[in-house]
């Protein structure tokens, strides 16, 4: 909705803001508080990110980390785990966690090109079945007791920064560089054009559906360390989050519009706020309230610069 | 006899460009009045001010003996003026007659907001049966036809008690036979002493049914003659500033003897019968026929689009059957389809990433891998320049910003990218205005000449006698005739185009 760089302006401009007031906002150990938890979500934002440029959108994306992070659990854990103190028990965890992604991605993928579902009630379809059966196979208890060798993700805050980074880095590239992401824009501009010009459209689509629970697997692997448990509830109150942060990053719910770099910098400047008003004594469902609003205003920013340009041509 | 609608030196800019500069003339009262004018010289800002859409800079405007200066459209209504406009606001959802009652309906009670149903339908029924529409009222609109659907729109003018209709475009999305029923409705209304102002790019139709025609051109009025002086080449040379020669580019290449494309037998159950033709290399082979009768949808069939339930379509001797779009886009094919902003272009997208969509795969080894920019700015500098584009526009700038004229050109130019041998022209020249057109013509003999096929689907019979090297003429889902060039004319081909049709 916003230019990326508006949004950037906005964050320095909130930063500054707040220091003085929030105490210990400004502090080292806070921006690390803040990095270590924005990771995860701008990794499922930027998933989240392609499918919306396609047009579609994906509503069970923090289902699948809640699963992804379950099932990680259930393999790695010493006191539970199926492959418990065995050497492989880290990758093959991680393995996993991103398969999981990446097979309920294919399920969306399937479900909205070959059963030609619409976007919005396939996802939300599977966002139901995923969470219930991530509590189901839990019964509901967080699963402790990971190894330290996949604790190591979350504690070195730069190993993080590094998956997360490049993770976004290769979706930028992707997106901006290849004749995927063309064809990702194409399609989120005008499917039946894109399809009259020989646009594979069902492919890309399901293609993106597959990447977007990658993403989604892979954010589960951070969230997962930073937290050091396999919690069957992990990100359930994040999903507007993520929706909120790709839209802050100026990403058009009707597709075709949209960056990696605008949602970098929605996803940092929810961070900020709520981060802020935290330390300000908020209790969540204010916060909640008051993010709201960032949103709104937004939409309400961007709605009004387009009539602008819209007077001007 | 009072003149009815008066344009006094209307003057108005936008951004410190003039747009309409002291237009003046003036509409008699019940007579019609055409204006026409290439794109982008005012018409369209004009109707704005005369609708209450725009505020005038300068100049007054006065109907029937009194100042008119509307706020808004509302005031437009309430003063008798009504607009059937090019996209048509009519509401598919609603029926016929809750749409001709929109704007007040009428209440059962003073007191009581409550919808009177049958004196809606009662009224509706009468003017239904002004515009001779065989219709029940609470037909949906989305139910009818586009013809059908203008019909609706000039019944809602009447139920508003309209005395000045203006119609812009009112034909561009009609059958022939639907703007016959247009026209005879037409007459009605100015029997009834209504006036109308008819816009259209349509001379011929222009000619025919207006009393006087105004030109405009770069804002400002070129010229107000009666119809019945002026031919379609005056007016023509009027719009465009200059002398046009012809319509129609001298042809500088001929069909050779090659067949590139082969359609054998090609049958759909209700869409298409046993469609059979040969396509040659250098040929312009056009298609006419009405609405309905079947061309698009052979164009999406021949091009992988729509399932084909029977029969063979062979490019360059090798069988397409069962490949998808994109294949036959390898092998060769193009389509311009019917309606640009429909499935033509992605109108939000720059006009790089549309010239490019097309041909891009040529030039990345696989979709993960890295598009070479550069070639492709050479490619895009290149096709540019092939088609003439407007060296005004950037490529970064959205293909929305063009004019429609330009926005074909890119159209055209996505595919010309790919080097195809046979392009599908689904009507090229729509909503394109003359000279726009005559470069588009240019454009689609130079592919002949350099040895491609091109299929041209118009329902503008003049156009393809014009251009074409023979014209086939469906109907009903058939090709009914094919007509050399020795025995081209315009009503053997209305008349195998309707047949059974005629007397409707």
């Amino acid at each position: 909705m916003l230019s990326e760089y508006l949004v950037a302006w906005l964050c320095l401009a909130y930063f500054v803001a707040l220091a003085p007031f929030a105490p210990g906002f400004a502090s080292l150990d806070n921006l690390r508080t803040i990095l270590a938890y924005l990771l995860p979500i701008l990794v499922v934002s930027v998933g989240l990110t392609l499918v919306l440029i396609l047009g579609g959108i994906d509503l069970s994306v923090t289902s699948m980390i809640a699963l992804a992070s379950v099932v990680g659990g259930k393999i790695m854990s010493g006191e539970e785990g199926w492959l418990a103190g065995h050497a492989l028990a880290v990758p093959v965890g991680i393995v996993a966690m991103l398969g999981t992604g990446v097979l309920l991605g294919a399920v969306n993928g399937l479900a909205v090109t070959v059963g030609r579902i619409p976007a919005f009630i396939a996802t939300l379809t599977t966002m139901m079945f995923v969470s219930g059966l991530a509590i189901w196979v839990t019964l509901s208890r967080k699963i402790g007791g990971l190894p330290d060798g996949f604790l190591v993700l979350g504690q070195r805050l730069w190993v993080a920064v590094g998956i997360a980074g490049g993770a976004a880095w290769v979706a930028h590239a992707g997106l901006s560089r290849t004749l995927y992401g063309k064809w990702l824009y194409a399609i989120g501009h005008n499917v039946r054009a894109a399809r009259v010009s020989g646009v594979p459209v069902g492919w890309v689509t399901f293609g993106t559906y597959v990447v977007s629970g990658g993403f989604a697997g892979l954010a589960a692997i951070l969230f997962t360390a930073v937290l050091e448990t396999g919690n069957p509830e992990m990100a359930r109150d994040n999903l507007l989050d993520v929706v909120g942060a790709v839209v802050i990053g100026g990403t058009s719910l009707y597709g075709g519009k949209g960056t990696i770099v605008g949602t970098v910098f929605g996803v940092l400047f929810l961070a900020l706020v709520d981060n802020s008003l935290n330390l300000l004594g908020l209790s969540f469902y204010s916060i909640m309230m008051v993010k709201g609003g960032v949103i709104l205003a937004a939409a309400l920013v961007d709605t009004t610069r387009n009539r602008w340009r819209g007077g001007a041509r | 006899m009072t003149p009815a609608l008066r344009f006094r030196g209307i003057t108005k800019s936008f951004f410190g460009v003039k747009v309409l500069q002291e237009v003046s003339f003036v509409v008699p009262g019940g007579q019609t009045v055409g204006i026409v004018g290439e794109n982008g010289a005012g018409k369209s800002t004009l109707m704005n001010i005369l609708g209450g859409n725009l505020q005038p800079d300068d100049g007054e405007m006065e109907f029937d003996g009194q100042r008119y200066a509307p706020a808004s459209p509302g005031d437009a209504r309430r003063a008798g003026i009504a607009f059937v406009h090019q996209e048509l606001n009519l509401f598919g959802n609603l029926a016929i007659a809750e749409n001709l009652f929109l704007g007040g309906f009428p209440w059962r009670a003073r007191w009581l907001p409550w919808i009177h149903r049958r004196r809606i339908h009662e009224r509706a029924r009468q003017w239904l049966a002004e515009v001779n529409l065989p219709h029940a009222p609470d037909t949906l609109v989305e139910r009818l036809s586009a013809g059908e659907r203008q019909l609706v729109e000039i019944a809602k003018a009447l139920a508003g008690d309209a005395r000045l209709i203006i119609l812009d475009e009112p034909t561009t999305s009609l059958t022939a036979v639907e703007a016959e029923r247009l026209f005879a409705i037409l007459g009605r209304l100015r029997q009834r002493g209504i006036s109308l102002i008819y816009i259209s790019h349509s001379l011929g139709d222009v000619l025919r049914l207006c009393d006087q025609v105004v030109v405009l051109r770069d804002g400002a009025v070129v010229a107000q003659a009666p119809a019945r002086e002026l031919t379609v080449e005056r007016i023509v040379a009027w719009m465009v500033g200059r002398e046009i020669s012809q319509l129609f580019p001298p042809r500088t290449g001929q069909p050779t003897d090659r067949v590139l494309l082969d359609v054998a037998g090609v049958t759909q159950p209700g869409v298409v019968k046993r469609v059979s033709f040969q396509l040659r290399a250098g040929e312009i082979l056009g298609l006419s026929g009405l609405m309905g009768a079947g061309r698009s949808e052979l164009a999406r069939i021949l091009f992988g689009l729509d399932p084909c339930a029977a029969g063979d379509v062979r490019l360059g001797g090798e069988s397409l059957r069962g490949q998808p779009p994109r294949e036959r886009i390898r092998r060769g094919l193009a389509l311009v389809t019917e309606d640009r902003r429909w499935d033509g272009l992605c109108a939000e997208a720059t006009i790089g990433d549309n010239l490019t969509l097309v041909a891009l795969p040529n030039l990345t080894r696989s979709p993960l891998a890295w598009v070479d920019r550069a070639a492709a700015g050479q490619a895009v500098q290149r096709i540019r320049e092939a088609v003439r584009l407007t060296p005004a526009a950037r490529d970064e700038q959205p293909v929305k910003t063009l004019s429609g004229g330009n926005q074909q050109k890119v159209v055209l130019a996505k595919w010309l990218l790919n080097e195809p041998q046979v392009f599908i022209l689904d009507e090229p020249t729509r909503g394109i205005d003359v000279g726009a057109r005559y470069e588009i013509y240019r454009l689609i003999q130079e592919l002949a000449a350099r040895g491609a096929g091109v299929l041209m689907i118009s329902s503008e019979i003049e156009e393809l006698i014009g251009l074409c090297d023979r014209i086939l003429v469906m109907r009903r889902g058939e090709i009914r005739d094919c007509i050399e060039p020795a025995a081209f004319d315009r009503e053997r081909i209305l008349r195998a185009a309707l047949h059974e049709e005629v007397g409707v």
